[in-house]
């Protein structure tokens, strides 16, 4: 079990090396400076910005600079925000992103994993084609329409009414500034998780054991919550994994539109600016968050499916 | 002549053969097709969209980027001067942008597909079929890939690169093969030690023949169910880069960018916004449905 | 056939198809014993699950039963969950084909076990587990505490059956259905499943119902042995009936398939001709007239009811005298 951990680990640090290498070669090598944008800059000041940021000195040495400072938690300093260090700005927008991001994602589990099992258990009756229908729709509609088809409706329709929510802006997390992002934020991942559940459950209550289950005289509600759940989640974790990761890391969708300080703006700014430090901060942290969360979900299958474990003892 | 006829003969069986259980195979799926309610309406809707979109701006009385000098203000759906669909705010005909703004999504998505096609099937072909290190190496990248935040990616990629049409879909297409390639993968696996392709290699044929004439054709299937998933990621990915300002440039449109621009009238002039969402959302709900219409007609036994 | 535990009368069992209704079986009748074994034996298709599943209420989400299955005063084809949920598992226990895929894997096999007892006996946990580790004991589990907490994948599949076996054991049922129970398993295993089924209905006075396609396995277990094809019961009897003097060319040629080691005459695999109809498109008359040697222009135009064959037992087949008359050879 632990050594099965351990080899995970030691394959998601080499690539998480791999990405930080790719990415800031890519950065470096690009035509055009980050101070290129601007009102033309004195040539000694140019001169001066890039000794601040040690863009003189050779390449390697500024790699093995950035590898070394990025062990101790330092992304280096945002080329844009000239007083502000890249950590300090995640700092900043992480804990809003992950806010959201944790909102919408409990909000998921709790709707869709639920309705999904409601669909599967009335498999091609009319409680499960309305369900399906609204996933549908859900796995449809990209959200930079429903963002927007929301403002509409709340912010610009239902503006005198008492529906009213404000159309974006954070106010420092007040709820009703919450509401449309997070909804926003977790209708498509209600969606997936009902299709996923629905699919799974389905594939679960179609098993020899659940007949096995039956023929004991355990009551339905025992055989869906004991003997098929367990198995029809193991889909629903794989999907949850890689999804934690984006949703906790801010969409960069719903945190543009509804103009929310969280780091998925941050990361749009950034590379409108051509912040290269910035982008790549942001893209280290949400590429370490996708392969911790891949662990977790490997964790979590060995809890769900017993031979996971006993394949890793061996 | 005889004699050239006569000498062709022997490969001729194997090759009618080949020819009609195929024919009748994609024939059967394409009768299970049919039959799908939702499949049929997706595929004539999205082909009077793909028309509308190719021809319906000629038709028009207005041009996707002109102005109408005596409407240089929102003007709600009129016939009589023309704009069936109402006007921005710049007095630019509604109906014609969403449908020029359709042309250039839909060949974007046409086109990234395509990108993502050819690399995805060589790759998964390849590493399925050679096997060993050749396949190791490929997949690791591809797993490493897949730990990348894709969309940060092509962001960065249109960043460095700069905007550029052509470029964008080869940057989007870029990011989305991965997934093309580990299906293709996973087909070729199996049918690598079917007796066909065994036979094919006893024969003497080489990898790249027998990847094209055997291995290709029997993962046809399975690579249109995920070309018909791949064109709405696409077509949202484009969006989402124009929507930022990444994307297509003005004079030229395309959803993404009329939706943003709606999204900026949204109070004055809610039509705006509503006119390109509709054609995205039915286009995007189509696609949906013929995808899932063929994945149902190519592989019954799944659901 | 006062004191019969299960009694099936007109019982079918229909499934809805995208191409129409199947009828996996059609209006079947017949009465299982108090403590006796009844074989029922066929061909795959011929219904002999489904007849049985439907008496557990255990049909696939689109097949229906239509008519009676008698357990207890109850009809099981009509009753429902709550009413099927108090018997299955205690009064009724059913064993299934595959011990791979039969028990669940993400739970312990001793939970697997307790479960029927809390359920049925309302019993606690620790007495529970004393009651399974007992019952593992009983069906030759050695060291049943420590297989207590093991997975199902943890064990081999002979131990599956047997766990399974000491999960359709624990209440006492008055009936056990054992639904190919040998059939995934190797053969030196085959033999000690057998021989605890057996030991269960002798020791406990239960009722089994053996349903098997494999000849050998009802001739050593089974009372008396029905025989089905196509849906329908086509002969039922006394096992040594059956065996020795088949009164259905059908039957005949089952036999006839089995092949003996003992028997020097048989030099090559005997089959029998064609293929077991598809049920959408039943022949008329008598399903096995295709396929039948003794085949008379009557079997095509009706199909034969169920008769005395004389010797106690019933068939269904216009033939009179058939024990006389050769399998094979077409009478005029």
């Amino acid at each position: 079990m632990w050594s099965y951990f351990a080899r995970r680990v030691a394959i998601g640090i080499p690539t998480l090396w791999a990405i930080i290498t790719v990415c800031f070669f890519m950065m470096r090598l690009t035509p055009g400076g980050p101070f290129d944008g601007e009102a033309p800059v004195p040539p000694e000041i140019l001169a001066n910005l890039r000794a601040r940021f040690h863009l003189d000195d050779p390449l390697w040495r500024q790699y093995l600079d950035y590898l070394a400072n990025l062990l101790r938690g330092d992304f280096g300093p945002s080329f844009k925000y000239r007083d502000f260090n890249v950590t300090t700005l995640i700092a900043q927008g992480f804990p809003v992103s992950l806010q959201n991001g944790f909102s919408a994602l409990v909000i998921a589990i709790m709707i869709g994993v639920p309705l999904g099992i409601f669909a599967a258990l009335g498999q091609n009756t009319r409680r499960d084609y309305t369900v399906s229908a609204f996933a549908m729709t859900g796995i449809v509609i990209p959200n930079f329409i429903m963002g927007h088809v929301l403002i509409l409706i709340f912010g610009v329709w239902l503006k005198d009414s008492v529906f009213h929510l404000p159309a974006g802006g954070w106010a420092d997390g007040a709820l009703a500034n919450r509401v449309l992002p997070v909804f926003c934020l977790s209708l498509p991942y209600i969606a997936y998780l009902v299709r996923i559940t629905r699919g799974s459950m389905i594939e679960a209550m179609r098993a020899n054991y659940i007949r096995t289950a039956r023929a004991k005289g355990l009551p339905f509600r025992l055989v869906v919550l004991r003997h098929a759940l367990k198995s029809a989640l193991i889909p629903v974790v794989t999907f949850l994994g890689p999804a934690t990761a984006f949703l906790l890391t801010g969409s960069m969708v719903v945190e543009t539109i509804f103009q929310i300080p969280g780091i998925g703006r941050y990361f749009v700014q950034g590379a409108l600016n051509r912040d290269y430090t910035l982008v790549m901060g942001v893209t280290i942290l949400s590429a370490a968050l996708v392969i911790a969360m891949n662990l977790i979900v490997d964790l979590l299958y060995s809890l769900l499916d017993p031979r996971v474990r006993y394949e890793g003892k061996q | 002549m005889n004699g050239i006829k006569f000498t062709s003969a022997p490969a001729a069986p194997g090759e009618i053969a080949g020819e009609f259980t195929g024919r009748s195979l994609w024939q059967d799926a394409w009768r299970r097709l049919l039959a799908n309610r939702a499949a049929v309406a997706g595929m004539i809707i999205l082909a009077g969209i793909a028309l509308a979109s190719v021809i319906g701006p000629f038709l028009l009385p207005w041009s996707y980027d002109s102005i109408d000098w005596e409407h240089i203000e929102a003007l709600p759906p009129q016939f009589s001067t023309g704009h069936y669909l109402g006007t921005d705010s710049l007095g630019r005909d509604l109906l014609a942008r969403t449908l020029f703004g359709g042309r250039i999504s839909l060949m974007v998505g046409l086109l990234a597909t395509t990108v993502a096609l050819l690399i995805g099937v060589t790759v998964g072909a390849v590493a399925g079929f050679v096997g060993g290190r050749t396949d190791q190496l490929l997949m690791r990248f591809v797993d490493l890939m897949y730990s990348v935040p894709l969309t940060f990616f092509v962001i960065i990629l249109m960043v460095v690169f700069g905007r550029n049409f052509a470029l964008m879909f080869l940057a989007i297409g870029a990011v989305e093969w991965l997934t093309m390639a580990r299906i293709v993968r996973g087909q070729t696996l199996t049918l690598r030690n079917k007796e066909f392709i065994e036979a094919a290699r006893a024969s003497g044929g080489s990898t790249a023949n027998i990847i094209a004439r055997h291995i290709l054709p029997n993962v046809l299937g399975v690579v249109m169910i995920y070309v018909t998933l791949t064109i709405p990621q696409v077509i949202l990915l484009e969006s989402f880069l124009s929507f930022l300002g990444l994307g297509i440039q003005e004079p030229m449109t395309s959803w993404g960018m009329l939706i943003n621009d709606g999204a900026a009238e949204l109070e004055i002039n809610p039509r705006t916004l509503i006119i390109p969402a509709t054609f995205m959302t039915t286009t995007l709900f189509c696609l949906n449905f013929l995808g899932d219409g063929l994945r149902d007609a190519l592989d019954p036994k799944d659901r | 056939m006062s004191a019969s535990v299960l009694d099936l009368k007109n019982l079918s069992v229909r499934f809805a198809t995208p191409e129409g209704e199947v009828a996996a079986v059609s209006e079947l009748s017949l009465s299982v014993g108090k403590g006796e074994c009844l074989g029922i034996v066929g061909e795959s298709g011929s219904g002999k699950s489904q007849t049985f599943l439907a008496a557990m209420g255990l049909l696939a989400r689109n097949g229906r039963a239509v008519g009676e299955a008698i357990f207890g005063g109850i009809n099981l084809a009509a009753a429902d969950e709550n009413t099927l949920n108090r018997l299955r598992g205690n009064k009724l226990a059913m064993i299934f084909q595959d011990p791979m895929t039969s028990l669940t894997p993400h739970m312990k096999v001793g939970h697997q076990l307790t479960e029927v007892l809390v359920r049925h006996r309302n019993l606690k946990f620790p007495a529970a587990r004393d009651r399974a580790i007992a019952m593992l004991r009983r069906v030759q589990i050695s060291e049943p505490e420590r297989r207590f907490e093991m997975y199902p994948h943890e064990l081999s599949g002979g131990l599956r059956q047997r766990v399974m076996i000491a999960m359709a054991l624990m209440c006492g049922p008055e009936l056990i259905i054992a639904d190919e129970p040998t059939t995934a398993l190797d053969v030196t295993v085959q033999a000690q499943i057998l021989d605890l089924i057996r030991r269960a209905k002798e020791e406990l006075g239960t009722a089994v119902i053996l349903i098997t396609h494999d000849l050998g396995v009802v001739a050593g277990m089974a009372d008396r042995v029905g025989v089905m094809y196509a849906g329908r019961i086509v002969e039922l009897g006394e096992v040594h009936q059956i065996f020795n003097a088949p009164q259905h060319p059908y039957t005949k040629g089952l036999l006839a398939c089995t092949p003996r080691l003992d028997d020097a005459t048989a030099s090559a695999l005997v089959t029998i001709p064609g293929q077991p109809p598809d049920l959408q498109q039943l022949p008329t008359g008598c399903a096995y007239h295709p396929r039948c040697g003794n085949v008379m222009e009557r079997c095509r135009a009706a199909a034969p009811p169920l008769m005395s064959t004389g010797g106690g037992g019933l068939k269904a087949c216009f033939l009179e005298n058939f024990g006389s008359v050769q399998a094979g050879t077409v009478v005029p």
